[in-house]
């Protein structure tokens, strides 16, 4: 366990570089270290397909920010109304942590098997569908409308970024103005 | 070979030697988690990154001129979308013996086998084919979209 709250330690401190410091790049960086400690915590918590995606997803979108920032400059407002926002802030997180504790409070404890449906896909997961790895079992054989939905989503977003960022004004040859309209 | 190294769109010598070398790695690991997604950790969404990020690398390391002429975008849609369908097949082809996404094969094979677990293994191809040609496509058009901003201006 010491491990982990070594990891949660490096988890809030990149995020809060990333944050503060006023380099773009500089913070793109820290939330990749930051990335990399969640992947860290999901192997220490025996995990491995969530840290192998976890790293992965990471390194693309770190790739995708940084072709996104370096070479340009970003508006970064620096001044303004920090009183204001600094109170708005403390009083969404005080929120959060009330609402939170109170939602919360009913769950188990943290590692606590509590696990009565999981239990079944442990027992019988390998017998009925002859995947050995179970979590590729339960996401393409039990839970498989789940992952539809969640291609769907992907598939959406593909056809939206499509569309949005198409060359504006792909004219026809023998088009005029008023025919696009 | 030489004229690919002195093209001056892509990066340093040196990138362009290393991109070669493990661009064919990379891709080959991204296969190898997908084809055992059902055997060891990875599966479908991982290993399709992982096949991205071979195109991508090759995007960062050649220029997207070297790139467009392997795979356009419109080439990377249709492959995405012949995943999607390939998946809804796989999941109405459970039909047949009664529900949707049944895993219809009935000799589920030895564990620990790669020919094993059924409509498993197909489902990862799909979803890998859609994942990869989907984040491929939406990081080629981001690159062509900055190209065509900076001309425009």
């Amino acid at each position: 366990m010491v491990e982990l709250y070594i990891l949660l330690t490096f988890m809030i401190i990149g995020a809060v570089i990333a944050v503060v410091v006023k380099d773009l790049l500089s913070s793109i960086v820290a939330v990749g270290a930051a990335g990399l400690c969640v992947c860290l915590a999901f192997l220490v918590l025996k995990a491995p397909d969530l840290a192998i995606t976890q790293l992965v997803v990471e390194v693309l979108c770190l790739v995708i920010l940084i072709r996104a920032t370096v070479r340009k400059d970003l508006p970064f407002s620096t001044s303004g109304r920090w009183v204001f926002n600094t109170a708005v802030t403390a009083i969404f997180m005080i929120t959060f942590l009330c609402i939170s504790y109170f939602a919360l409070k009913d769950l188990p404890q943290f590692g606590y098997p509590i696990m009565k449906v999981a239990d079944i896909y442990l027992k019988q997961g390998l017998v009925k569908t002859g995947a050995t790895n179970l979590i590729s079992a339960v996401i393409l054989d039990y839970r498989a409308y789940d992952t539809l939905g969640e291609a769907t989503i992907l598939f959406t977003a593909v056809i939206g970024v499509l569309a949005i960022m198409r060359k504006i004004g792909r004219k026809k040859p023998g088009e005029t103005e008023k025919d696009q309209e | 070979m030489n004229k690919r190294n002195d093209d001056p769109a892509g990066m340093s010598l040196i990138v362009k030697t290393v991109a070669r070398v493990t661009t064919g790695l990379i891709l080959l690991y991204g296969m190898y988690i997908i084809i055992h997604g059902h055997v060891s950790p990875g599966g479908g969404f991982a290993g399709g990154v992982i096949v991205a990020l071979a195109f991508v690398l090759l995007v960062l390391a050649f220029g997207k001129k070297f790139t467009m002429e392997k795979i356009s975008v419109s080439r990377a849609s249709l492959v995405e979308s012949l995943g999607a369908i390939m998946f809804l097949a796989i999941a109405l082809a459970g039909f047949a013996g009664g529900y949707f996404f049944l895993n219809f094969f009935t000799n589920k094979g030895e564990p620990f086998r790669v020919f094993s677990a059924g409509i498993i293994p197909l489902c990862n191809i799909a979803i890998s084919l859609k994942v990869a040609a989907g984040l491929f496509a939406i990081f080629m058009i981001l690159v062509i979209l900055e190209s065509t901003v900076k001309k425009d201006k």
